[in-house]
């Protein structure tokens, strides 16, 4: 029972968690490209740069605060929201009358520069980021060994994407921030500031990839690059999925991560190509994407 | 089309070409080479941004595509220098054929993603194949010679061959535009549905001009490989395809000149602040992009032109996509 089809079950097995705690981050990255797509029309290149800065203000918050990870857990998101929403208020606000195209080169400079000064202060070398106490260590499943925070990551991160569903399907808060989607220029004249609710969307959003980012620093390495490397997977991860909704962006984003894991037992070479190959045979099958609509 | 400043003319030819020839007796031959390469580079994105308005966030795949493909074929099959060159190019079209397939499928900023990702999968697969040399590169690629009769080892040599085959690349571009095709490019970018409507297949028009855009781009790429001899990963990394959106966006969307001084700018940028600020070049072009796309979306030559036009109190304003 340790072999399946000549695979080890256990590395199979193994793999199997990591492509959901990977497909878990591009759940909680898509679901945020997703809202602000929808409401800014920006896809929001910068994405991954946000994620990195989670990430970053974790590691800084341990080694020079003395932050526990708990705190960082609640404290960064809303750190990178804030940044976010500056970000929003003094560039991007100027563009949302042009081409969806601008959009993506604004952030796309936006996202150079903020890698650029994580690369002058820290360099491209990974930082270690220690798995918090409590967290280390796993269960022994008789099939396999589950360590404590991958299974950690799984549950805060789906309990963190139903969150999000929940916010913006059930609540008022989010019927405005749909109704404004819609049609911004009804809302407004319902007396909602939809200026207010973009820039919420865009914290939001942002504030999302700073918590995968958090997540993510004890399992991947802390450093400059880790965000443009995801963000490039998590747009084929959009393409493959659509833009349509949240529920098809969990379900896209989880559902790679496993495909992706698979072949790292199987055939190791193409594992890191793998999203992409998917990519181009759902644009040829499918070419809106598997829950898309074409807009 | 109207005249502008930095319309082709005859004249103007001839004088852009006496002042690239004279680039030699001015500067180094080989930043001269480098700024040609990338300008053949943008001028060919920009026959897909500028004219038929898709948005290729990936076209460094093509740039590299090609140097890898001319540096094996010179290296390891020893092959002469222009069948060399032609190869490179050629396999580019061939990934932009593949490519453009799949990419065109969709529009607009789904189009920039999917050329991207596409792209990225490539980077993963230099980094893998055998023959690329993996984080190494290609190094110490021989130049060859010219028809077995002009040796390329000089520099300033070199440089005219390289500033012919840019010429050669510009000239297609130029064809391209100013032809009947060229015209359906332009009606794509201004209006898909009415082009479609009028029984245009916009999507083998797409196709085509994204293959033509990526064998040049792939032309740039085999050119470079004999300017630096090397070809490494770094060439099909996405930053480069970002500098190439960028020298376009600087040197004026939908001109034809633009992206050759756009690839000027950067270069030669590039080139000046390396030693001196480091690891701080990526922020600068990160602030030049950002401050391009706010408040300079016209780009140099789109801003001449414009100036141009009011220096002779020309009252057809609005449109400023001459050129």
């Amino acid at each position: 029972m340790t072999e399946i089809f000549g695979f080890p079950i256990q590395a199979l097995m193994g793999q199997l968690v990591l492509g959901l705690v990977n497909g878990s981050f591009y759940a909680m990255l898509s679901i945020g490209l997703s809202v602000i797509f929808g409401m800014l029309n920006i896809i929001n290149f910068a994405h991954g740069a946000f994620y990195m800065i989670g990430a970053f203000l974790a590691w800084m918050g341990l080694y020079y605060w003395g932050i526990s990870y708990w705190w960082s857990l609640i404290l960064v998101p809303l750190a990178v929201a804030l940044i976010g929403i500056a970000v929003e208020r003094t560039l991007l606000q100027w563009i949302y009358k042009l081409d969806h195209l601008y959009g993506l080169l604004l952030t796309f400079g936006i996202a150079l520069v903020i890698e650029g000064m994580f690369r002058h202060w820290f360099g491209v070398a990974g930082q270690p980021f220690d798995v918090p106490e409590g967290l280390t260590g796993g269960f022994n499943l008789g099939f396999m060994f589950l360590p404590k925070y991958r299974a950690w990551v799984i549950v805060a991160s789906l309990t963190v994407c139903v969150g999000t569903w929940f916010i913006i399907e059930k609540t008022r808060l989010g019927s405005y921030l749909r109704a404004a989607t819609e049609n911004p220029k009804l809302t407004q004249a319902f007396g909602i500031n939809v200026p207010i609710m973009v820039m919420l969307i865009y914290g939001l959003g942002v504030g999302l990839a700073g918590f995968a980012g958090v997540l993510a620093a004890p399992v991947l390495q802390v450093s400059p690059l880790m965000g443009s490397n995801m963000i490039i997977v998590v747009f084929a991860v959009v393409v493959i999925g659509g833009m349509g909704s949240i529920v098809g962006s969990i379900a896209t984003g989880l559902m790679l991560g496993i495909v992706e894991a698979i072949p790292k037992v199987l055939y190791p070479e193409i594992s890191s190509t793998m999203v992409f190959i998917i990519m181009a045979i759902v644009l040829l099958l499918r070419p809106a994407g598997l829950f898309g609509k074409e807009r | 089309m109207t005249e502008t400043f930095l319309t082709i003319n005859r004249v103007r030819i001839v004088v852009l070409l006496a002042l690239a020839m004279a680039v030699p007796f001015v500067t180094y031959p080989v930043l001269g080479m480098t700024v040609l390469c990338f300008g053949l580079f943008a001028c060919s994105f920009n026959l897909l941004l500028g004219y038929t308005g898709l948005l290729s966030f990936g076209h460094a795949t093509f740039l590299g595509t090609a140097a890898y493909v001319t540096a094996h074929a010179l290296k390891a099959w020893e092959l002469p220098t222009l069948p060399s060159l032609a190869l490179g190019a050629g396999a580019a079209a061939l990934l932009g054929a593949v490519f453009g397939l799949i990419a065109i499928r969709r529009h607009g900023i789904y189009f920039a993603m999917v050329t991207l990702a596409l792209a990225q999968m490539m980077f993963f697969v230099f980094l893998k194949a055998p023959f690329t040399g993996g984080e190494d590169g290609l190094q110490g690629v021989p130049r060859g010679s010219l028809f077995g009769l002009i040796d390329l080892s000089d520099d300033t040599t070199l440089y005219y061959v390289v500033l012919a085959i840019v010429v050669f690349g510009l000239w297609v571009i130029h064809r391209a535009i100013h032809s009947p095709f060229g015209e359906v490019l332009k009606a794509i970018r201004e209006n898909e549905a009415r082009v479609t409507s009028l029984g245009y297949d916009v999507a083998r028009y797409k196709l085509l001009a994204f293959v033509l855009s990526a064998g040049l781009a792939g032309l740039a790429g085999a050119t470079k490989v004999l300017v630096f001899k090397f070809a490494t990963l770094a060439d099909v990394h996405w930053h480069v395809s970002g500098e190439v959106v960028l020298m376009t966006l600087l040197g004026g969307v939908g001109t034809v000149i633009g992206p050759m001084l756009g690839a000027g700018v950067v270069v030669v940028l590039q080139n000046e602040l390396a030693d001196k600020v480091g690891s701080f070049v990526t922020i600068i072009i990160g602030v030049i992009f950002i401050l391009c796309v706010l408040i300079f979306r016209r780009g140099i030559a789109g801003e001449l032109n414009e100036l141009r036009r009011r220096v002779l109190g020309d009252a057809r304003s609005g449109s400023a996509d001459g050129g």
